[in-house]
């Protein structure tokens, strides 16, 4: 496996670790491949994060309570909430128009909430439009309605592709749109918060608006999937 | 907290664009906090939404007021005029919010 060459004698110098893949069988006891306590350092994000926080419930201005209802009232919020929205767009065509239009005013009529910290608005995919969002500054997503993003729209390959290349990014993802089509990205670099509302899938009439939102994923809220077929969803 | 439009006070009455109207976007350099995407510098947009006015982020980062407040619009860019080898067809588009200080009339540019 080494080379017996004027390296072999730093090999031993690394510490011996979960991270060392070399010599097995030596006799030494292995870390196990997980451990059960953060033994590490702490980072200087995560100093910053532990003394702001800290002072801010040692000068009063808020509570470990708030704290922890902050946190619940995010993971009260994921893309099954968007997609009810979304539902009742298709069921309801008043609904839709108000929704386009004054989207914080629109989900309110249904009890969401969408805070103070960013407007949101609602962008509908047409046989002529599709629209896909990124933020190319950051990671803006409509985390209120759709809750925490997935690891890969805050990626910088996402944030860096999707403006100069959207296509190639939507191919990746499994949708490909005729040129006739066009393709509508939106930056969210200010105020905003963006959702895709879109199409209603065919072959759906009649059907509830629980069923429709089983069509609904959060991919295709935010552009870079098409709402699931109605016999996959059936199927699945 | 930062406050969007709807709540914040000392709203301008005038917008300096409308809705058609075509904009440049300055390509004057930046220090520090700034929400114009660099690939949106000395392009030209057509105004499609004014969004309302909203403190100035570039300032509200440093903990100033962010006043006066900004007219934001959302600005719609060929992504042909955009990229100059962009892969696809001439109808696609790129959408980004504008913050007014940003944004001078095209035809003067």
């Amino acid at each position: 496996m080494h080379d017996h060459d004027q390296h072999h004698d730093d090999d031993h110098e690394h510490p011996h670790g979960a991270a060392h893949g070399h010599k097995d069988g030596h006799g030494h006891a292995h870390a196990p491949p997980q451990r059960d306590h953060d033994a590490d350092p702490m980072t200087p994000y995560e100093v910053l994060e532990e003394a702001l926080r800290t002072l801010l419930i040692e000068k009063g201005i808020l509570t470990n309570q708030q704290i922890s209802a902050a946190v619940d009232l995010m993971d009260s919020r994921s893309p099954a909430l968007g997609a009810k929205v979304v539902a009742h767009a298709w069921a309801d065509p008043a609904f839709k128009r108000r929704l386009l239009k004054d989207t914080r005013a629109a989900l309110a009529e249904l009890g969401i909430d969408i805070g103070a910290v960013a407007e949101f608005a609602t962008v509908e995919n047409t046989p002529k439009v599709h629209n896909v969002i990124v933020c190319t500054l950051c990671s803006c997503y409509p985390k209120m309605l759709l809750g925490i993003p997935p690891a890969w729209y805050k990626s910088r390959a996402y944030r860096a592709r999707t403006v100069v290349d959207p296509r190639g990014v939507l191919k990746e993802f499994g949708v490909e749109l005729p040129a006739d089509v066009e393709v509508r990205v939106h930056d969210s670099t200010a105020d905003l918060r963006y959702i895709v509302l879109p199409m209603r899938p065919k072959n759906t009439k009649g059907w509830s608006e629980e069923q429709l939102a089983g069509l609904v994923t959060r991919d295709c809220m935010i552009g870079t999937a098409l709402p699931l077929e109605p016999r996959r969803a059936k199927a699945a | 907290m930062v406050t969007t439009a709807r709540h914040g006070p000392a709203l301008r009455r005038h917008h300096r664009f409308a809705a058609g109207d075509r904009v440049h976007v300055a390509s004057r350099p930046v220090l520090g906090h700034c929400r114009t995407p660099w690939f949106l510098r000395g392009k030209n947009g057509i105004v499609v939404h004014v969004h309302g006015t909203y403190r100035n982020p570039e300032q509200l980062a440093y903990h100033r007021p962010g006043l006066p407040m900004q007219t934001l619009y959302k600005v719609r860019f060929r992504q042909t005029d955009v990229w100059k080898h962009y892969p696809g067809p001439h109808g696609d588009n790129i959408e980004v919010d504008v913050y007014e200080h940003w944004l001078e009339p095209a035809d003067h540019a």
